[in-house]
């Protein structure tokens, strides 16, 4: 897009961070090679760059870790919570003085722009480990019983779209209440969790706390099967959900699942139109779209469908789409090949299928893997691309004629993640809410986060609430000593 | 360059009676402060630099409509600031012009005098400003005395009292009237006084109400308030401009005034006109700032671009 006003290119300095060659599982507090020696290779998703060699984990290194995370269960609960909080204070503080080299990471090994692992995804995690450090020593008055225990050992197991954010989501609360943790990244994007066990050595956390294991699904697998396990938290896609909720079903694993979405972001005629295209853009763009909680379905009132739609076209028209690390990118690169093949499927089923694609004049990067933003019309609930989840800068758009209706086809999915209300009256937004069987329902806004805030999903987006007081709950056993296995 | 006519053709008569102007104005989409808000912050983080910034710095420059507007200006003051408007650093004549100086009615002559030649355009406020309260008549006259004194555009002042009182026809009558008073020769700056228009729904109201009665620019504040331009009330003017040519055909001016002291702040507002209205409002025939002190940092930071170094608050000149 020539413009008379070209912005320079503006990188943020790749030097900030130091990517080592290689590296190893952290277990007990130190990084060691996978028993069977095998190693991975992580890229960087937007030039394809080999970024580090790091030891993937099986079968053996799972359950190494999940001793040591039994070993060192007995002291980290025993610590007054006045104790584990300062661990949590400390790491939240060491997160934000090496937030700048952490967000250069992120974006090297995501993908995302640098413009929100720097104002979104580390603000976020720092504020995640402060907000549960809160709550260490204040368990008792939580809503839990006179004195709730920690459950045992957690392992986690989290997606690749948010990496450190998704790991601040589940080691903060699972630390804060007495738990101890074996958390395995996803395999495209292993290096930022194990920065982050670094800074858990910086901060003196006791050995066995925290264990990170990265690796592919058969370590996940092994992870959330191991017997030695208390409970189970996942983050990913509804199939994996599903394959987990039956391997611990039947244990007395302790599970929150927090799955797939399509969300619906429902705009009345009513609406602050401006603020509704930023919202629609924020919805849908934010992360390329690889967020569970997108707004992926437009529900529009078919008395402005035209007039919005022209709105949004010039609004996407302005997307900057290139270089993750340039301050002035808005849309970044897609975090894996097989992410790519996933969206450009499910595109081309839209087309086939009858829907109206339409993306801005916009130019990809000869290498790494991108997708300009797109938005289709003429969908209805019948489309694939209206019930299936893209997780990709995707926006399906479809109309309505009254609020029944809207709140109808908004319901009208498997998911139940979240949902976005625009209208100017209060009303109205009170009244919508109350029906939709979403876990966020968002007003006048979206995607906003926030740890004092529960975030979860209905149906087939999950159970479970993760943030704020109500996600202390799936890491506490009630007063009784049932927490004992 | 000709001055756009009154234009509400394509908006049909909207302004026939006191009724279809209200209901045509609060029909208006409403705005959401919080998600405007964060527009403009968002938009505040864009990194220009070094191409991008030299090019924002003298686009910015040439945008300044250099003002004095004290009860102590004398034609040596503002004689002085018209031929820093025309050589804004002595020291480097590739360094552009601004687009105006800014003084009040009486002022204009010495203005004239101080930029004859030069391209520079001399704006006097006028209405009674800042506050606007006195009758139409004495408005009037004040403009008559700034176009027979030779001004090239006049900063007028909409009757905040009558707006807030819904009396949103008599606002428009002024304006309307204003513009006559005019004739076809100078150009036309609408002042809304946006702190005490005080919401955003006002301000998208006023930024109609004025385009509808013929303004050529809209302009944010006098200065003389306690919140005058704000990132987010030129957004919303921005946006404002924007639908009134999709709708009309009609292209207006945007002015945001008072506040905007540093090259880092011109240079997001830059940015909001960019990404907002667009880059056919690059240009100091549509876009202004209302300022007197950011002439100088845009000096001092266009020497750094030059030289590499910064050079300080002496080598720019006081006036």
């Amino acid at each position: 897009m020539a413009s008379v006003f070209e912005y320079a290119p503006a990188p943020e300095s790749r030097s900030v961070v130091d990517i080592a060659p290689s590296y190893g599982l952290f277990i007990d507090g130190e990084f060691t090679d996978a028993a069977d020696g095998r190693v991975f290779k992580s890229i960087s998703p937007s030039t394809e760059e080999v970024l580090s060699e790091v030891a993937q984990a099986g079968e053996a290194d799972v359950d190494r870790a999940v001793k040591a995370a039994r070993k060192a269960f007995e002291k980290w609960s025993a610590l007054p919570g006045s104790e584990r909080a300062k661990y949590l204070f400390r790491i939240a503080r060491i997160i934000q003085e090496r937030s700048r080299e952490l967000a250069v990471l992120e974006t090297l090994d995501n993908g995302k722009p640098i413009k929100e692992t720097r104002d979104a995804d580390l603000p976020l995690v720092a504020a995640h480990f402060f907000y549960y450090a809160g709550w260490a020593d204040k368990l008792e008055h939580a809503g839990f019983g006179a004195s709730p225990r920690p459950l045992g050992v957690a392992g986690q197991v989290i997606p690749w779209n948010f990496p450190l954010l998704m790991l601040a989501w589940k080691i903060a609360p699972a630390l804060a209440t007495g738990n101890t943790v074996v958390l395995k990244p996803a395999e495209t994007t292993p290096l930022s969790a194990l920065f982050f066990a670094d800074i858990c050595r910086q901060a003196g956390l006791p050995k066995g706390v925290v264990n990170i294991l990265p690796g592919y699904g058969d370590a996940g697998a092994a992870l959330v099967g191991h017997e030695d396990v208390n409970k189970v938290a996942f983050t990913g896609s509804t199939a994996v959900g599903k394959e987990i909720a039956r391997t611990v079903a039947g244990t007395r694993k302790k599970l929150t699942l927090e799955l797939g979405g399509k969300g619906a972001n429902i705009v009345f005629d009513d609406a602050p139109i401006d603020q509704a295209v930023e919202g629609i853009v924020t919805g849908i763009f934010f992360n390329q779209g690889q967020v569970c909680c997108a707004g992926s379905r437009l529900l529009v009132q078919e008395s402005i469908r035209d007039e919005l739609l022209d709105s949004l076209k010039r609004r996407l028209s302005t997307l900057r789409l290139g270089d993750p690390l340039d301050k002035n990118t808005d849309i970044g690169a897609i975090n894996s090949a097989e992410q790519l093949a996933r969206i450009t499927a499910l595109t081309e089923q839209g087309e086939a299928e009858g829907a109206e694609r339409w993306s801005p004049a916009c130019e990809l990067p000869s290498s790494g893997y991108w997708f300009a933003p797109t938005l289709f019309t003429n969908v209805t609930q019948a489309h694939t691309i209206a019930r299936d989840e893209i997780f990709g800068p995707v926006l399906s758009v479809l109309t309505f004629r009254t609020p029944d209706e809207a709140v109808a086809k908004a319901n009208n999915s498997q998911y139940g993640l979240s949902a976005g209300i625009w209208t100017e009256k209060g009303s109205r937004i009170l009244a919508v809410a109350n029906k939709l069987r979403a876990g966020v329902v968002w007003s006048n806004t979206f995607n906003k986060f926030d740890p004092t805030s529960p975030f979860g999903g209905y149906k087939e987006s999950g159970f479970g609430r993760e943030g704020g007081r109500h996600g202390l709950e799936a890491y506490l056993a009630p007063s009784s000593p049932e927490g004992e296995r | 360059m000709p001055t756009t006519a009154p234009a509400a053709h394509a908006l049909g008569d909207v302004t026939a009676s006191d009724s279809t102007l209200r209901r045509f104005l609060h029909g208006l989409p409403g705005v959401d402060a919080v998600g405007l808000e964060a527009r403009a912050a968002s938009l505040g983080t864009r990194s220009i630099k070094t191409t991008a910034k030299a090019y924002a710095i003298d686009l910015a420059i040439s945008m300044v409509d250099l003002t004095t507007l004290e009860g102590a200006d004398t034609p040596g003051k503002v004689r002085a600031l018209g031929v820093k408007a025309v050589h804004p650093d002595p020291t480097d004549r590739t360094t552009p012009t601004t687009a105006a100086v800014c003084v009040y009615p009486d002022m204009v002559a010495a203005a004239k005098e101080a930029v004859a030649g030069s391209g520079v355009k001399v704006a006097s406020v006028a209405t009674a400003f800042p506050a606007g309260r006195a009758a139409l008549d004495v408005k009037l006259a004040d403009v008559r005395d700034a176009v027979s004194a030779g001004a090239d555009e006049v900063d007028m002042v909409i009757d905040r009292g009558a707006f807030l009182a819904g009396n949103y026809m008599k606002v428009y009558d002024e304006i309307v009237a204003v513009r006559e008073a005019l004739g076809s020769s100078a150009r036309l700056k609408v002042i809304f006084e946006t702190g005490e228009l005080s919401t955003y729904d006002n301000i998208r109201r006023a930024s109609w109400l004025g385009m509808l009665a013929g303004a050529d620019f809209i302009k944010t504040s006098t200065g003389k308030v306690a919140v005058n331009a704000t990132p987010a009330n030129t957004l919303l003017m921005l946006e404002a401009v924007r639908d009134f040519r999709a709708q009309t055909g009609v292209q207006v001016g945007v002015k945001p005034a008072g506040g905007i002291r540093t090259s880092k702040d011109a240079i997001k507002f830059l940015v909001l006109v960019n990404e907002t209205a667009g880059e056919d409002w690059l240009d100091n025939h549509w876009f202004r700032f209302g300022a007197s002190s950011l002439l100088n940092d845009l000096l001092m930071q266009r020497q750094k671009l030059a030289t590499g170094r910064y050079s300080g608050p002496d080598y720019v000149t006081v006036d």
